[in-house]
């Protein structure tokens, strides 16, 4: 029976992975390396500033085992969403690393870099033809907000990186991806059909983590036509039936229907059977063409520039009128603000109580305090850096001082722990949009860059 | 009274995209879950009273394959945005934790 062997080395490039695993994968054969290179998850900071989540240390040092690995022997080295958010300068990044790590390890290779960074006026122009649609809560996209983003992506499908290594790619670098869209492009490529091509790419995509126990470590899959088998390639982890199928519940709206840029991949018919106790063999998925092919937009847009402190009470009497304290220092910050010419409209001034509702704000279900001590993050995000700078010290220096009936503690509030108690943060960002487009075609938003290395 | 932080294998909370918010419940055997889910108290209007959204919000899926329930809702802004107070979506299971289940 004819078969496919992919490797993932971890959840996300820069994650790290023992280098020992990669080696016990190229052992047990391999047709392709991979990694997805990024995620949403870590917020809209990243692909509004062009910077990675993972450090560029980190990101190096793993490319470098992969590329060594790949050319060594003979298959492509496929990464999806470079640089965490998979805009330009985040390809740019990843790719400028794969250059010097060649040249220092003497590498040639053809590299290929698929870009998913998309102009306004195409977006614009998708927007007034009628092909864009929302997909949640946000109203229908309009051109003014294409015209706040920051940066637009589209998320591509597996057709550019299968178009890339039909051209004789050995090592393709992508833009913003579906995540499992690199692995299911070489599973495809390879004659397997579109299901366990899909799936294998849904196990891949997050390294080991269909493992137990969990870690950032490498995953080999095998695809034939009737199904997929997983099996981590570190010892100490293994796969099983409840592993694998548990792992259709992560980050998914629904553990049995996964919508993909060409369709859907449905897994409430699966079958899990242990083939050993650490291997895992998974039939019956299912995947049903969409009658419109369709390519998800990711976009954020920026919404102020943000400061913030920290500090925390041990005070008893404190804790005991904390939400009056707090109206009382909101208070006086409005008038002070507006006094030095900052108004309500130009900032949001939010103050965290963690061992109050930090973690779960208006959601919280305890409403008492329990513990001996608050701790507090100030955090003010105003329309500029200024602004926000001069409230958070007013908003800090009111917290330290208000006076409270039954204060006992008057020379202050607070136990700051630094100095500088106030923290610039920087620009802040918003996720802007959640719709979908329909291209052309697959490979229309895509670009593909080839070059000799 | 059995609290499903005594009966859970696994009770997570995590980001399904930007926007929702995914809670799991998984059992450690076809077993239990079919129990759990005899009692009926996990589904949909359980997940819109403990997380304040409305039912019709609430997309929940028994997942006998995983001995799991899955439920996504909106969250209350989308990751990151100004107020949110957990980026990932990792911290939000608690008030599942002590939900009763009468087996």
């Amino acid at each position: 029976m004819r078969e496919m062997r992919l490797l993932s080395t971890s959840g996300i490039l820069g994650y790290g992975f023992p280098e020992a695993s990669l080696k016990a994968g190229l052992e047990r054969g391999v047709d392709m390396i991979g990694v997805d290179g990024g995620s949403s998850d870590p917020g809209p900071y990243y692909l509004g500033s062009g910077t990675p989540f993972a450090s560029p240390m980190a990101i190096r040092r793993d490319l470098r085992l992969m590329l060594r690995a790949a050319l060594s022997a003979r298959v492509p080295l496929v990464i999806g969403t470079c640089g965490g958010a998979g805009g330009e300068p985040h390809l740019a990044l990843v790719a400028q690393m794969v250059r010097e790590i060649a040249r220092e390890e003497g590498l040639h290779f053809k590299l290929a870099l698929i870009h998913a960074e998309q102009d306004k006026a195409t977006i614009k122009r998708h927007v007034a033809e009628g092909r864009v649609r929302r997909l949640g809560q946000l109203p229908e996209l309009d051109e003014a907000t294409v015209d706040r983003a920051e940066r637009i992506v589209g998320m591509m499908g597996p057709e550019p990186y299968m178009r890339a290594l039909d051209a004789g790619a050995q090592v393709v670098l992508g833009g913003r991806s579906s995540d499992p869209a690199p692995f299911a492009a070489v599973a495809m490529r390879g004659q397997m059909p579109p299901a366990p091509s899909w799936y294998a790419g849904k196990m891949l995509e997050c390294g080991a983590t269909p493992s137990i126990p969990k870690g950032h470590d490498c995953l080999h899959v095998t695809i034939d036509e009737e199904g997929v088998t997983c099996e981590p390639t570190n010892p100490a982890r293994r796969c099983t039936p409840l592993s694998i199928a548990n792992h259709s519940l992560h980050e998914n709206s629904s553990p049995i229907h996964h919508v993909e840029p060409g369709g859907l991949l449905d897994t409430s018919e699966c079958r899990f059977e242990a083939l050993s106790d650490r291997r895992v063999r998974i039939t019956g998925m299912q995947w049903t063409p969409a009658e419109r092919y369709t390519v998800k937009l990711e976009a954020v847009e920026p919404v102020g520039h943000r400061a913030i402190s920290i500090c925390g009470t041990r005070d008893p009497m404190l804790i005991g009128r904390i939400d009056t304290f707090l109206d009382e220092v909101r208070g006086a910050v409005r008038t002070k603000a507006a006094d030095f010419g900052v108004s309500p409209e130009d900032y949001s001034l939010i103050i965290r109580s963690y061992g109050h509702d930090g973690v779960m704000a208006e959601r919280e279900p305890v409403h008492e305090i329990h513990g001996h001590e608050l701790g507090f993050l100030i955090d003010v995000v105003a329309r500029t850096a200024e602004q926000a700078g001069a409230v958070l010290a007013m908003a800090r220096t009111n917290m330290l001082h208000t006076d409270f009936p039954g204060r006992l503690c008057r020379e202050g509030n607070m136990a700051f722990p630094f100095s500088p108690s106030d923290i610039p943060v920087g620009t802040v960002y918003r996720f802007s949009m959640q719709h979908v487009t329909q291209p052309d075609d697959p490979c229309a938003m895509f670009p593909i860059e080839y070059e000799t290395v | 009274m059995t609290r499903i932080r005594d009966l859970a294998e696994v009770c997570k909370s995590k980001n399904a995209g930007p926007f929702d918010l995914t809670i799991d419940v998984v059992f450690r055997d076809r077993a239990l879950f079919d129990h759990v889910q005899e009692t009926g108290v996990l589904n949909a209007a359980l997940f819109a009273r403990l997380y304040k959204v409305e039912e019709s919000t609430v997309l929940f899926t028994p997942y006998p394959a995983g001995c799991a329930f899955k439920a996504t809702l909106p969250r209350l802004v989308s990751a990151g945005d100004v107020g949110d107070t957990d980026v990932y979506g990792a911290q939000q299971h608690a008030p599942l934790l002590d939900v009763d289940i009468p087996l």
